[in-house]
């Protein structure tokens, strides 16, 4: 085990993926010479050469189409979205070429590439820089949608992504980028489509997305201590495929899901994740399910709005006792 | 029409074969394109469709031209495109008509024919999609170490679209081996493309902006198209990069189905019918000495391969419902959960 940041993982992933099959290339937007403006592929381009690691114009409809007639014809690549904001410069592609050439065509292509893109706020950038834009890539068939929320998931899930046959929209956390985690040695990936039981409690059940994952984990420490509630905390990891299994079975051990959501309320990742759980589960829920999510408002800039408006740590905790107005599901008596 | 670039070296006059192989593609074209909308009025074809009556030119000369692993991208107006590759009429018009027989068996539809195995890459409905993507596979080929060269054909509505002019630029920084072939038939949809576009040759004219030549060619003259593509592949391959080409042609029917083509000024579609490149190139065979003998035969070979293909697919079943379960995804299924 190595320690790494969020960052560096990236282009641990990408190394190794390019290292191990040469149709593997990579384009966008500042990310050779000046090895990505988050820092994320710094090295690269040194490594790889400039054949296969090859900056681009500002033009984000040339990136993906690019990525989409080479892996149509041999290739394996990874275009870099500067952030996931522009994706919608190049939603055509995203949603009308990329998902859909495989089905239409009745099966000529497959279309190995991966979208890495800079999700969600943190960085006081305001509404166009900062959104959490994954349940826009999953309202779309054809298309697989990942978020990791720590340095070895960055590393197995980018490796299992380039490997995949099928498209893949990669949402890096860009609040996550400086965080430090053990990342295993050697090739490391992960399967697509598992979720990831973090934490087992009783009470409750929390599935949380990227950033919000360790706001979950800090809640249910402190539900734990302050409030005696046990916590049982699922890192979703992807969207699609959607370990829905998981998320089934550790909601029906507790009785009770909560959903932190950094994407705006309004057909958020975690209304589908309520609608199944009702449809599914419905006789062993306890409460209705509760979404904990970003207002339905564009970002707002400042510190103050910002951190006001996202899922934080205490508003898990607050939701949480407010919807349980807590007696212990399995402590009869307190 | 004019070529302001040094024209191809190739011979005066092409060989016998070569004029024969041209003219049995535009006769191919035009026949199967007539049965297309004659399959229309009967309803047999649902949905829309975008003919290509007029523009066969374009495609054949191309066609032709290209070696068999190049790539052909082309626009939802892309019958003539997919079958000047290769793709048998049955599975053009099955495709149109939703049969099993069909290209895409079904799921893809007039405005979507592919025939990988032909070369033919997509055909995309949305304008300017595909101009990236064609740069994208040619990318892939110069990567790869390929001969190959990939060709988009557009029209001239494209030319104002943000996708053309990034494609362009990329494909020219990179020295790509992509051809951009605009089809201007005058039209942008059901508008006059000159009243939209601030230069007069809406895709020559740009040509400049990427330190491209400015290459017209006459769209409804067969050989001059192959000759311009000859020699525009041959630069693809030789790693000199892009080339633009604007095709002068024009559609004889409404820009779809539902357009019978009103806003047309009197006379305009007359004076083009007397360009059309089908009896034009006949008569010009002609007069070269070829012995009509063979023309007619070539005439009928193509309408018993129309009227085959047709009663063939007249014989398809509708896909089976099953089939629209399938390959979203590349273990062939379409979960998207467990």
């Amino acid at each position: 085990m190595a320690e790494l940041s969020y960052r560096d993982a990236v282009a641990a992933a990408i190394a190794q993926e390019m290292e191990r099959d040469e149709r593997v290339v990579f384009l966008g937007e500042d990310v050779g010479g000046a090895g990505g403006v988050f820092k994320t592929t710094v090295g690269l381009l040194e490594r790889f050469g400039p054949r296969r690691v090859r900056d681009t114009p500002i033009s984000e409809l040339a990136i993906l189409g690019a990525a989409m007639g080479a892996a149509m014809t041999g290739l394996r690549p990874i275009a870099e979205v500067m952030f996931s904001d522009f994706l919608a410069c190049c939603w055509d592609y995203v949603a009308n070429e990329i998902p859909k050439m495989r089905y239409m065509t009745n099966g000529q292509f497959t279309m190995p590439l991966v979208i890495r893109t800079a999700n969600g706020a943190g960085s006081r950038f305001g509404a166009q820089h900062s959104q959490s834009v994954e349940n826009w890539a999953m309202a779309i068939p054809g298309i697989k949608v990942v978020a990791p929320s720590n340095p070895a998931d960055v590393k197995g899930l980018l490796a299992a992504a380039i490997r995949d046959p099928d498209p893949v929209v990669f949402f890096e956390h860009k609040s996550l980028y400086a965080t430090k985690g053990e990342v295993p040695d050697g090739e490391h990936v992960e399967p697509l489509g598992a979720a990831k039981v973090l934490r087992r409690g009783s009470d409750i059940t929390i599935v949380a997305l990227a950033a919000m994952v360790p706001r979950a984990l800090q809640a249910a420490e402190i539900l734990a201590t302050q409030h005696r509630i046990a916590a049982t905390v699922i890192d979703l990891r992807s969207l699609v495929p959607l370990d829905a299994q998981t998320l089934l079975a550790e909601t029906v051990r507790t009785g009770r899901l909560f959903t932190v959501e950094e994407n705006p309320r309004l057909c958020g990742w975690g209304a589908e994740i309520s609608s199944i759980i009702t449809e599914e589960c419905f006789f062993d829920l306890d409460q209705p399910v509760v979404r904990i999510t970003t207002p339905h408002i564009p970002l707002p800039a400042a510190d103050a709005l910002e951190d006001a408006v996202i899922p934080s740590v205490q508003r898990i905790v607050d939701e949480v006792v407010r919807a349980t107005d807590f007696r212990p599901r399995n402590s009869h008596g307190l | 029409m004019s070529t302001s670039t040094a024209p191809p070296a190739l011979p005066t006059a092409l060989a016998l074969k070569t004029q024969l192989a041209l003219y049995r593609l535009l006769v191919e074209l035009r026949y199967c394109e007539k049965r297309a909308y004659d399959l229309f009025l009967q309803n047999l074809i649902k949905g829309t469709s975008h003919l290509a009556l007029g523009q066969e030119a374009v495609a054949a000369g191309f066609g032709h031209a290209m070696e068999k692993d190049d790539y052909t991208f082309c626009t939802y107006r892309g019958h003539h495109h997919t079958l000047a590759r290769g793709a048998s009429m049955s599975a053009v018009l099955g495709e149109l008509m939703g049969r099993e027989c069909g290209l895409l068996a079904g799921k893809g539809g007039s405005m979507h024919l592919t025939s990988v195995e032909h070369g033919v890459m997509g055909s995309y409905a949305i304008v300017g999609s595909h101009l990236p993507i064609a740069v994208g596979a040619a990318w892939s080929a110069q990567y790869r170490g390929t001969r190959q060269a990939a060709v988009a054909f557009f029209g001239d509505g494209t030319t104002n679209i943000g996708a053309f002019h990034e494609a362009i630029n990329l494909a020219a920084v990179w020295k790509l081996p992509v051809i951009f072939v605009c089809e201007n038939n005058l039209y942008m949809e059901y508008t006059p493309i000159r009243s939209v576009t601030a230069v007069e040759h809406p895709a020559a004219d740009r040509a400049a902006a990427y330190g491209l030549p400015s290459i017209i060619v006459d769209g409804n003259d067969v050989e001059a198209v192959y000759r311009t593509a000859l020699a525009a592949l041959g630069r693809a391959r030789a790693g000199e990069g892009p080339s633009i080409i604007e095709c002068k042609t024009y559609r004889h029917s409404g820009h779809s189905r539902a357009d019978p083509a009103k806003y047309r000024p009197p006379g305009e579609l007359q004076a083009w019918l007397e360009r059309d490149p089908l009896p034009n190139y006949r008569q010009r065979l002609i007069a070269d000495g070829v012995p009509q003998a063979s023309l007619d035969a070539i005439e009928h070979t193509a309408m018993a391969q129309v009227d085959q293909a047709t009663e063939t697919c007249k014989a398809s079943p509708p896909p089976a419902v099953a089939t629209a379960f399938t390959d979203l995804w590349a273990d062939g299924g379409t979960a998207w959960r467990n």
